[in-house]
């Protein structure tokens, strides 16, 4: 393995809080060291970063690959290539697969697969119930064995607070988190999204904004009641941050993730039908935006995650209620928060890069989100004035769908490095 | 073929006060040809039309297709039972086929809101909404509107409460949109659980209660109460519904003037509407039927590019 130099850039470590012009000497899958002057090792190869940020490599605790069972949207390979031009080093898979990743054997197939594919690294999320049914425990500490990093049943909630109860509880033992998807069931049925002026406009069934925020309160108490972790999984209205908020000051073992789509976007791009505004929880309005980007500033909102959700074009090409919930993100996602939050002077680029890079693997206890030496090779270069239209036809992702085709963004990944190898350079 | 209100008609939202005016007036002449012994004109000779139905339909679906034939118009009707969407074919599958055999006009009937706004965008044909969800039902609004300016010989001012189901309701939304922007003064009332989120945002008067629209409107625009509300949870009983929101002559004998009673049918007599009511001296409701044949005729004719001036003409018999 050659020896990287990454020279001259600005080197932004969220892990230890530096803010620095500097070289980043990488040996043998891991930081050697950060600072000016360092000699060039022999067959180094070097990388000219002047004018760029140099960070952590990103983390993304929510991406659905879709393999096992819908290869023909995105594969582990194709999504671990797509976050990689994203400037993600590691992506947490859930585990909504075909069949279900609920087992130590499935989940050892998505490690294999993502060893293979050699990008960005991906770790799989076990389910928390058999089958994502909400009925039995799966067996976590076989799980955690296989290389599982977290639990959930995202794309759907653990309905019975029993059974949450119980996965809290247990989850300690492993010292993972709980990943909850907040949806009241009941609340929420048949919704194709946001309950609001523009639902009630357009005829459509809305989703209030208090299904999600039941299970958000519902799941701090939980989280109260065992001492386990529980992390809100893509939180998208003023009052389910105003709980964390309150949850936090209480100090509770509560993290939270939000996705650039509810920073950006309200419930209006639903207007005309426009099926890749669909998502699950649904775009909300102005002062949910706001209030997300308010939990992002504050740290309520510990992390910016995508949710990234590849679907069939054709399988979008629908009527509003019939077409599937969601967008693809990891290779739009920097670019967002670069210009929505970054660009609107939300926040600086080192706490973006904490609620990209430090805080995902804090909380998720994983290698990476930090340039000290000995931790992993994982750095992205990140040019973050560059100007550039987004246009779905270049996405590595095997899938199209997102609301943000032509959009003009700035700051976006120019390389990514993992493991101490180049996975990942942009072409001129 | 785009004409004086664009390629299609998917809701009366997106057309202008003046739009909705000339099919009102252009509806007028073609009242008349269904008064004859001979109920046909030529004006829509040669031209293609599919009557694309996904729900099932009685009312509207005969009303266009009496407003086709009476154009002159070669129609096919197309049910979701006994089609290839039965077999699962995608809506823009069969937008595809239909295109392909080059025909001049769709119109829509579906259960999903927007999927005549989908149609429109993917097919070069004029696609007419024949109600498409809980979004929009137009022609319903417009033949609602033609029934009312018959009868008041206005519209602009007029007080008129939409009551019952609100929330589902296409026809309410089409109403809301139409009566607004020709000025009159609108209200929704009917049960909180089925009043849809920041209605009144919309412009529209929320009245709770039924006496209150009784006490404010000059007409009432009665909706349907769909069965199936009970099991969603959104109303205890239909028996509890006549009690507290059904029109009934008691009611009505206590309001300060003679409201016109509009209803889209199918009516649940004794549900939302009692019997005399339905048929008593205020009653528009086959009127609204009438009217709707004439309103259906103007927007085909309008959206197939007859011009508005020779409407008269046309209904005469004319050439267009």
């Amino acid at each position: 393995m050659r020896p990287i130099v990454v020279q001259g850039g600005r080197v932004i470590d969220p892990g230890r809080g530096t803010d620095d012009v500097a070289d980043v000497v990488m040996l043998e899958g891991k930081i050697a060291e950060t600072g000016r002057g360092l000699g060039r090792p022999d067959d180094a190869i070097v990388v000219d970063a002047s004018g760029k940020i140099v960070a952590p490599g990103l983390i993304d605790l929510h991406v659905h690959l879709r393999e096992p069972g819908q290869e023909d949207v995105e594969t582990v390979a194709s999504g671990a290539m797509a976050a990689a031009a994203g400037g993600f080093s590691a992506v947490c898979a859930m585990p909504n697969t075909d069949p279900v990743t609920d087992n130590q054997a499935a989940v050892g197939f998505i490690v294999s697969q993502a060893q293979r594919a050699g990008r960005a690294r991906v770790y799989p999320i076990g389910a928390v119930s058999l089958g994502q049914k909400g009925m039995q425990l799966a067996e976590f500490g076989e799980l955690v064995g296989a290389g599982a990093v977290a639990v959930s049943d995202d794309g759907k909630p653990v309905v019975s607070s029993h059974l949450m109860r119980t996965a809290l509880e247990y989850a300690r033992t492993f010292n993972i988190p709980v990943a909850d998807h907040c949806e009241d069931p009941t609340l929420a049925a048949g919704g194709a999204m946001h309950e609001g002026l523009v639902s009630t406009r357009l005829g459509l069934k809305g989703v209030p904004a208090a299904a999600e925020e039941i299970m958000v309160a519902r799941d701090i108490l939980l989280a109260e009641l065992t001492g386990g972790h529980v992390h809100l999984c893509h939180m998208s209205t003023r009052g389910s941050v105003e709980l964390i908020r309150r949850a936090k000051e209480k100090g509770l073992r509560v993290t939270a993730e939000a996705c650039p789509h509810h920073f950006t976007l309200t419930h209006a791009a639903c207007e005309g039908y426009d099926t890749n505004a669909k998502m699950n929880p649904p775009l909300r309005e102005p002062e949910d935006r706001d209030a997300v980007r308010e939990g992002l500033r504050d740290g309520t909102i510990d992390v910016i995650c995508t949710d990234h959700a590849p679907h069939h074009y054709d399988a979008k090409e629908r009527e509003f209620d019939d077409a599937p919930n969601g967008i693809i993100g990891l290779e739009t996602a920097l670019g967002l928060a670069i210009t929505e939050l970054v660009g609107g002077g939300l926040l600086d680029l080192p706490t973006l890069l904490v609620r990209m890079s430090a805080a995902p693997a804090r909380i998720f206890n994983l290698p990476g989100g930090s340039l000290a030496p000995g931790s992993p090779a994982d750095v992205v270069i990140i040019d973050p004035d560059a100007r550039w239209e987004v246009r779905p036809e270049s996405f590595h992702s095997k899938s199209r769908n997102t609301p943000f085709g032509g959009r003009q963004l700035t700051g976006r990944a120019d390389a990514t490095i993992v493991r101490g190898q180049v996975v990942f350079q942009r072409g001129d | 073929m785009t004409a004086a209100l664009g390629k299609d008609l998917v809701g009366l939202e997106e057309l202008s006060a003046e739009q909705l005016q000339l099919i009102l007036d252009t509806a007028e002449p073609f009242k008349e040809v269904s008064e004859r012994q001979i109920k046909k004109v030529p004006a829509l000779r040669g031209k293609t039309i599919v009557n694309l139905f996904f729900e099932a339909s009685t009312r509207t679906r005969i009303s266009f297709e009496f407003a086709e034939k009476r154009l002159s118009a070669d129609t096919v009707n197309v049910a979701s039972s006994g089609s290839s969407v039965s077999k699962g074919e995608t809506l823009v599958d069969t937008a595809r086929n239909l295109e392909a055999m080059r025909i001049d006009m769709v119109v829509i009937r579906h259960g999903a809101s927007g999927a005549a706004q989908f149609l429109g965008r993917r097919i070069r044909s004029n696609v007419i909404n024949a109600g498409d969800g809980k979004h929009e039902h137009p022609t319903q609004g417009l033949l609602d509107m033609l029934t009312l300016r018959d009868k008041f010989g206005r519209i602009r001012g007029l007080k008129v409460a939409i009551c019952g189901d609100i929330l589902h309701s296409r026809v309410a939304r089409s109403n809301i949109w139409g009566l607004l922007k020709l000025g009159a003064e609108v209200a929704v009332c009917g049960p909180a659980s089925l009043l849809p989120r920041n209605v009144s945002e919309l412009g529209v008067t929320v009245l709770p209660r039924i006496e209150d629209a009784i006490q404010w409107a000059d007409a009432l625009n009665v909706l349907r109460l769909q069965l199936e509300r009970m099991q969603g949870g959104f109303l205890p009983s239909l028996r509890e519904y006549n009690r507290v929101f059904g029109v009934t002559t008691e009611r009505l004998a206590r309001a300060p003037k003679d409201l016109v009673i509009l209803h889209p049918g199918p009516m649940n007599r004794g549900v939302e509407i009692d019997s005399d009511v339905a048929d008593g001296p205020h009653s528009v409701i086959l009127p609204q039927v009438t009217n709707g044949v004439a309103v259906r005729m103007a927007v085909l004719y309008l959206l197939a590019g007859g011009k508005p001036d020779l409407a008269v003409r046309a209904g005469r018999g004319e050439e267009r």
